[in-house]
């Protein structure tokens, strides 16, 4: 146990490490000089070495590598070429927002696709099977963006115009706040993550639990006379929940490019828009940081999911 | 005794007459092919594929017809006096784009960047994670932990974030760009499949011949090796070029993808974001574009890969090509 997880984070503090250094090569190393674009483009030799020499550009690579990475040992993610602000004040500020969008769209995203994979499987080639494979086809073939523009478009503008205001077209209220609002403005964002990548959860959930059904202890649990219900629930799925999880820790990665999307498509000012703004204006510290501390969660969070899949299925030791 | 040998070996020959039929041997690909061609499904979406990739062909034409170039703007025709893009009518079929464009014709010219990122971008995913697989698959040891681990690594990336990046840094967006992202972004999951089948490949009797015979390794990756592992190889490319189709109008979406004038069915739909109270058309006929496009080429998927695996129970076939009746092979929890 303890050997398992000092291995699963030597191997996560290992690709931390390679998306620094990948970083760092992009930003640094390629032929790109960020002091002239902080400059200005009227910028003289003279305030162009001296910008060059405040951000430490005109020291050796290899220099500029260890502090690189030393910065980001201490926490230290730079400061925002376009506000000065801290990088971390920056991502702080939008957690929040993403957080809500997060969280709840994962845990929607978890709870269709394993009931709608569960649902088929107990019943093979039934209507609902049939129905709940149509479906899954048709979301996992839809861009999040298209399935975010169809609900405003439909659920929010149509029907506001019938003069139901359910659905509000955006934007975001703080949980603290007002949390009915909170939750108003957070529903169509959640269904856009989730059901896209609730799809390929169905189809999984679906072919896991066929399998799990079919084993012996299945039956050992039907005939000792349990009842239906704690069967499936109880022996199946918790069994059948193994793969599922690995493949959620593989898809973080995914579910930030939803949000990433989701957010520019509602307008909810959080890291995904903060992102895409530091791009057009080629905020470097605020896009590396973003990275750096993405990459690390999803890191974290794979360990994570590894512990959890040893909880899940008795029958998996950690080595 | 000598005929009993005969006998056995005009059994088992290729072809032999059983009453009037001839019974053949057929290859693995034939079986494919002939469970794809009784596939109502995969006819049905091959059949849409090829339309799309007609308005891709026939993008300039339908233009022609029209009389509305790519990106001719029609500021008195095309919008309203107020600015409002037009709709669906008689000079505008799918009516006009925030800028007085025909809609009809950029989705048809949509049609060529969805398909030419789509098709190159997993072909050159699939040819990369095949080389890397059978090069870590064969070689194994080191070269084989140094491969996996780099393939893990791509895999756990947060793969959106990192082509944002990517593409920031680069400068420009452009369409190479484009289609080098997502390569990249692809390629490891082609390749550990491959990996894991020359795994066991390898230690079979065929490569252990080949070796006696005195081939070369990049031989018996390539010749010996290759074949066996190009079914599962064809699955996924069909499943990729969907997945690539969605990664381009993402990063198109997002404005760092195909550049602008330059219609994608992305960018369509991320101009058409601020129009979506004034011109539903703006939004529906890119969305229902692209949207119909991926989803013929995952039923298409999803029927390749029914094809070359007869143990996968299909769910939507009535009939076997042979006309026996639909398959009961389902996984019934016995």
């Amino acid at each position: 146990m303890t050997r398992f997880l000092a291995r699963r984070v030597v191997f996560g503090i290992i690709v931390l490490w390679l998306v620094a250094t990948l970083v760092f090569i992009m930003y640094f190393v390629a032929p790109h000089d960020p002091a002239r674009l902080l400059a200005g483009k009227g910028a003289t030799a003279l305030t162009l070495r001296d910008v060059r020499h405040r951000l430490g550009l005109d020291r050796p690579i290899l220099q500029q590598y260890g502090s690189y990475l030393w910065n980001f040992l201490q926490g230290n993610l730079g400061y925002s070429y376009f506000s000065q602000e801290p990088v971390t004040t920056i991502i702080g500020q939008d957690l929040p927002v993403t957080a809500s969008v997060a969280v709840g769209g994962s845990v929607l995203w978890l709870l269709i696709g394993v009931t709608s994979g569960v649902l088929a499987a107990t019943r093979p080639r039934s209507i609902s099977d049939r129905a709940v494979t149509a479906l899954a086809l048709f979301f996992y073939s839809m861009p999040t963006f298209l399935l975010g523009e169809l609900f405003l478009l439909l659920l929010f503008f149509r029907l506001h115009l019938l003069g139901f205001d359910f659905f509000p077209g955006g934007g975001y209220v703080g949980l603290t706040q007002d949390p009915v609002q909170w939750l108003r403005h957070m529903i169509l964002p959640w269904f856009t993550i989730a059901l896209v990548t609730a799809s390929v959860y169905s189809r999984l959930t679906r072919g896991s639990m066929l399998d799990v059904l079919g084993e012996d202890y299945i039956r050992t649990a039907r005939a000792k006379g349990l009842r239906e219900r704690r069967v499936i629930y109880r022996h199946g799925l918790r069994a059948a929940l193994a793969p599922v999880v690995t493949q959620f820790g593989i898809d973080l990665g995914t579910l930030l490019g939803g949000i990433i999307v989701t957010e520019t498509v509602f307008g909810l000012p959080g890291l995904g828009q903060q992102i895409v703004q530091a791009i057009t204006r080629q905020d470097q510290p605020v896009i590396i940081g973003f990275v750096i501390v993405a990459s690390t969660f999803i890191v974290v969070a794979n360990i994570v999911v590894d512990l959890l899949y040893a909880v899940l299925d008795p029958r998996v030791r950690l080595s | 005794m000598s005929q009993g040998l005969i006998a056995e070996v005009g059994a088992a020959d290729a072809t032999e007459i059983v009453g009037a039929r001839a019974i053949e041997g057929r290859s693995p690909w034939q079986l494919a092919f002939d469970r794809l061609r009784h596939d109502r499904v995969a006819i049905a979406s091959a059949v849409v594929i090829a339309l799309v990739a007609m308005m891709a062909i026939f993008a300039p034409v339908v233009a022609h017809i029209v009389g509305h170039p790519r990106d001719a703007q029609y500021h008195t025709t095309g919008l309203s006096p107020a600015g409002i893009p037009v709709g669906p009518g008689r000079r505008f079929l799918l009516g006009a784009d925030e800028l007085g464009r025909d809609v009809l014709v950029r989705v048809f010219y949509g049609a060529r960047i969805s398909l030419l990122v789509g098709v190159v971008a997993s072909s050159l995913a699939t040819a990369a994670g095949v080389v890397i697989g059978l090069v870590a698959g064969y070689f194994g040891r080191i070269v084989d932990t140094i491969l996996s681990r780099f393939m893990d690594a791509v895999l756990s990336l947060p793969y959106l974030v990192f082509a944002i990046a990517l593409v920031s840094v680069l400068g420009h967006p452009s369409l190479i760009v484009t289609i080098g992202v997502i390569s990249f972004f692809s390629f490891s999951a082609v390749g550990r499949i491959v990996r894991g089948q020359v795994l066991s490949l390898r230690e079979k009797e065929f490569v252990e011949a080949a070796n006696a015979l005195g081939a070369g390794p990049l031989r018996i990756m390539f010749v010996d090796i290759l074949p066996n592992v190009l079914a599962p190889v064809i699955v996924y490319l069909t499943l990729l070029i969907p997945a690539a189709i969605v990664f381009e109008a993402t990063l198109s979406f997002l404005g760092i993808g195909v550049v602008p004038p330059t219609p994608s069915w992305g960018s369509m739909l991320a101009e058409s974001l601020d129009y979506y109270e004034v011109a539903w058309w703006f939004v529906v006929f890119p969305g229902l574009a692209l949207l119909i496009t991926t989803l013929s080429f995952n039923l298409l998927g999803d029927s390749v890969r029914d094809a070359f695996d007869p143990r996968y129970a299909r769910l939507f076939v009535t009939k076997e090509p042979s006309g026996r009746t639909a398959t009961t092979a389902e996984a019934e929890p016995a």
